[in-house]
């Protein structure tokens, strides 16, 4: 069975028409993992035995149509907690802890019938770009395996690039989920902040942090998010939903003439490598060919997100990170890696007193101004549309010891948390790159809208990809 | 004394919530075993979140309200950064900036003078967990106990007004009333319900800046040992003093044992705890509804139902005070005072007969009360020629137990009484018989 280019809809599609059980599509995922993350190393955890047993469990392979996930296999990024299943947030510090519960998005999904194969690798505590700081070692970039996949949820876009899964669950605190997406030709939802629970998952900066996933198409993101989103008493920064939650799928086919899409011109003036101005700009004609009017706007203080972003989000770090104490988890403090010790040093002094109302509150007004930022895009555009990384995937080493240079990959990104609007990264095309012989190295343009405005991301997503097809592109394994 | 003392309080008090103050596990009792009434929230585990427990919100307004303070509308939750074992999150959730209530103040009384102290803040946080040390198969073992970890714990931190250990025993006397009042916390010390401690400093009278040193101490578990804790410390300071020494800036034990403090350890440097908003639980607005509604719910408080038992009911304010210092006493009182009316009881006579009877009100109703009070009544009324008779003729038939009375046997009274009451035929107080008996052998 070639499971490369299956979708959730294919797969449910499948099980309706009974041609699979849910045990030979488990078996064929499963596989594939032993076949490829031998080298790509995706999974921190492979999860084989219980996978099959649920498999089995559904009717010898009949799906339970009820279920809107019945059995799907999803990939779980190792920052969600999994009841019984180890949790390491790729950090030795956590190399052995068992949690006791499971995290509201994995209960939900699973609820819906999906069959967890693992947990997947990324940069220990969320803290990167390119995966390199898992203590479990890089994942590859299925598309060039000298490339990184992004990060920090590095194993999560990889999985899916190498088929080995056909839905990951991320995080995105600055960019963790659209970036690998961007890096790995697959398609990555940052939601609304607020809009998915964050219990269980364990904090990186919780101020910031936005519960997602990957998938192949649009379609099946928004699949997922019927699943996901929605308030469920445990997280008090959800929007309190009354009655019947959105259906995200319900708007995926309506086109998108006459939509007003603004390109900020802050993301696409400076540091844009060629190959990414390249497909930014063919993106550009393909909204315009299919009916939306593209739109110049300014976001006039984008500069100052990452300085924001650093100051906030290592505050937050700082406080969320003690309760690693050493004297539970059965490891201590000195299991952290660099780039956390780097991150709670930088916040325990931005928060010290003395120089809290120079870094933290001032941080805190800029991200106001961010904030106004977009509600003023927002007042003339229905959505934005921006490149996700100023350049394609980077080489392993390339930036690992420059944590500055880094840290500015992610300077397209971090303003939408800071904003804590959504945004949905999708395919758009390839590098010119001759010695991949292969057509390149992924590139992604990102979706943004305003809060809570999932549905119109989905369908302008969806048009574009329903135009391109770049999803349908696989790497060569 | 060339010297005034500076006291100010700092005072916790758990409140009784059915549920914790940021999961809705169990607030526990101390009969509860160690580590069961947790879950991932109060354990602090990987990925839980707080969710605020509204009851306690109000609870801790309330509190505030009851001291006068004024109520911050817009307010948030802060992280309060530290390590300690029993802390699980390595943080604190509570309140830095902006309390629910601030600026508040309780008036005391203290050997007939009056006085204000002021309230600085009443905030509302959570318990931490709790640390045993102790000896576990031969070994020293430190253990924790989280079944306190999340228990809401409302602050209350007074101005630098009080000047002596009786009026701190006096105000706590009276903040623990009103707690009990508002039905927010059993306040009982014993079980850790209300902490105490107090900031000591001595400073030269007429001196108005304070003194450059305080002195903390902890582990008081009751009001009379605030009392002997500062009296000690002001002892302490003031040798020190005398000698031109400076007491050093520390936090102190009470040891109730030897009625001393012990130096625990020294605040030479003090704490950054990193305040910044809680960004897992969103700004808290109070409204004017919510506010009237928590305003609505408060009782009338001690000093207010003192006042009004004196101007209605027409009794000693020495009794009522006494009558109002605990809800359920002064509503029984109340009630049987109106009772009382109908049966045209004076209420002073009821005021009297709760306090010299010591009548408890979960014992009896106040109808039984005054019941019981006219029942008495009747027999003062007896008519004094008849009993004055009645006795008369039991003296003359008992002539024996007379002698025996006259010749130093006082038992014999007893005796006495009893023919009388006998021959009385109706239930009288034997107290008014025995003096009037008394009253004819004396003559």
């Amino acid at each position: 069975m070639d499971i490369t280019n299956l979708t959730i809809t294919d797969i449910l599609n499948g099980y309706k028409e009974k041609k699979f059980s849910v045990s030979e599509i488990v078996n064929a995922y499963l596989d594939r993992i032993e076949k490829l993350d031998g080298k790509i190393n995706a999974f921190i955890t492979v999860d084989r035995e219980n996978a099959l047993k649920k498999a089995l469990r559904l009717n010898s392979g009949q799906a339970n149509t009820n279920q809107p996930l019945s059995g799907v296999p999803i990939g779980i990024k190792d920052m969600f907690l999994t009841k019984g299943i180890r949790t390491t947030a790729a950090s030795n510090l956590l190399k052995d802890y068992i949690p006791p519960y499971s995290a509201t998005a994995v209960s939900r999904l699973e609820d819906a019938g999906a069959i967890s194969l693992g947990k997947l690798n990324h940069d220990a505590w969320a803290h990167g770009s390119s995966g390199e700081n898992s203590d479990f070692g890089n994942t590859l970039n299925p598309w060039s395996y000298d490339h990184v996949p992004g990060g920090s949820s590095s194993g999560s876009g990889a999985a899916i690039a190498a088929s080995m899964v056909p839905i990951t669950t991320g995080t995105d605190t600055g960019g963790s989920i659209r970036l690998p997406a961007s890096f790995t030709n697959t398609v990555g939802l940052k939601p609304t902040y607020g809009l998915v629970p964050r219990y269980g998952v364990i904090a990186m900066a919780s101020s910031l942090d936005s519960i997602g996933h990957f998938t192949k198409t649009v379609e099946d993101s928004a699949r997922i998010l019927n699943i996901t989103a929605g308030a469920d008493g445990y997280d008090s920064t959800l929007r309190q939903t009354q009655g019947k939650l959105e259906d995200y799928m319900e708007d995926l086919n309506k086109d998108i003439k006459g939509l007003k899409i603004g390109v900020p011109k802050e993301y696409v003036t400076k540091g844009l490598s060629k190959d990414v101005k390249e497909k930014f700009d063919i993106s550009l004609k393909v909204l315009e060919d299919l009916g939306a009017e593209i739109i110049d706007v300014s976001l006039p203080h984008t500069d100052a997100g990452i300085a924001v972003y650093y100051i906030l989000q290592t505050s937050e770090v700082s406080s969320n990170l003690a309760r690693y104490d050493g004297i539970r988890y059965g490891h201590d403090r000195s299991l952290f890696g660099k780039e956390a010790k780097r991150r709670i040093m930088l916040g325990t002094f931005t928060l010290s007193s003395g120089y809290y109302d120079a870094y933290y509150k001032k941080g805190m007004q800029v991200r106001t101004l961010i904030i106004e930022d977009f509600n003023k895009a927002f007042s003339r555009v229905d959505a934005l549309v921006a490149p996700v990384s100023p350049t394609p995937p980077w080489k392993f080493g390339e930036k690992a010891n420059d944590p500055l240079a880094m840290y500015l990959s992610d300077a397209l990104t971090v303003p939408i948390n800071l904003a804590g609007v959504p945004a949905l990264s999708v395919p758009a095309g390839f590098t010119h790159s001759a010695s991949l012989g292969q057509g390149g190295l992924p590139i992604g343009i990102q979706f943004i809208g305003p809060h809570f405005s999932e549905k119109l991301l989905f369908r302008i997503g969806n048009r574009f990809e329903k135009q391109t097809n770049y999803w349908k592109e696989l790497p060569k394994l | 004394m060339k010297y005034e003392t500076v006291v100010g309080l700092e005072i916790h008090v758990e409140l009784n919530t059915s549920s914790k103050m940021f999961c809705r596990c169990k607030n526990p009792d101390l009969t509860d075993k160690p580590n069961t009434t947790t879950c991932p929230i109060c354990l602090g585990l990987p990925g839980a979140l707080p969710y605020t427990n509204q009851k306690a919100i109000e609870s801790c307004i309330k509190i505030a309200l009851a001291l006068g303070c004024t109520i911050n509308k817009n307010s948030f939750f802060e992280r309060k950064n530290y390590f300690y074992p029993d802390l699980s999150k390595g943080f604190q959730t509570s309140q830095f900036l902006h309390p629910f209530g601030e600026h508040g103040k309780l008036e005391i009384e203290t050997n007939g003078v009056k006085k204000t102290i002021g309230i600085t803040r009443v905030h509302m946080e959570e318990d931490t967990g709790k640390l045993t040390h102790s000896n576990v198969n031969g070994k020293q073992v430190s253990l924790i106990d989280f079944n306190r970890s999340g228990v809401p714990l409302v602050e209350i931190v007074t101005e630098p007004d009080i000047r002596s250990g009786e009026e701190a025993k006096e105000f706590l006397t009276k903040l623990q009333r009103i707690i009990r009042y508002l039905n927010v916390s059993d306040a009982d010390m014993e079980k850790g319900q209300m902490r105490l401690e107090p900031n000591i400093s001595l400073r030269p009278i007429g001196q108005k800046e304070l003194a450059k040193y305080k002195v903390e101490v902890k582990n008081i578990n009751s009001f009379r040992f605030v009392d002997k804790a500062i009296k000690f410390e002001e002892k302490r300071h003031e040798e020190l003093l005398d000698k031109n020494e400076t007491p050093v800036q520390e936090t102190r034990g009470w040891n109730e044992f030897k009625n001393v403090t012990v130096s625990q350890r020294s605040k030479e440097e003090a704490h950054d705890y990193r305040y910044f908003p809680e960004p897992d639980i969103p700004p808290i607005t109070i409204t004017d509804e919510q506010l009237t509604i928590i305003k609505s719910s408060i009782p009338e408080l001690p000093d207010g139902k003192k006042e009004r038992f004196v101007k209605e009911f027409n009794i000693k304010p020495y009794d009522a005070e006494i009558l109002s210092r605990d809800h359920k006493l002064a509503t029984f009182f109340e009630e049987a005072a109106i009772i009382g009316k109908s049966h045209k009881i004076d209420a002073q006579k009821i005021a009297g007969f709760i306090i010299n009877k010591k009548i408890n009100p979960n014992d009896t109703l106040p109808a039984t009360l005054i019941k019981e009070i006219t029942e008495a009544s009747k027999i003062t009324i007896i008519d004094e020629a008849q009993l004055k008779l009645t006795i008369e003729k039991v003296l003359s038939e008992n002539e024996k137990a007379v002698n025996e009375f006259k010749s130093g046997k006082e038992n014999a009274i007893m005796f006495l009484l009893g023919q009388t009451m006998r021959k009385l035929g109706i239930k009288v107080d034997p107290n008014i018989v025995k003096n009037a008996i008394l009253n004819q052998l004396n003559k």
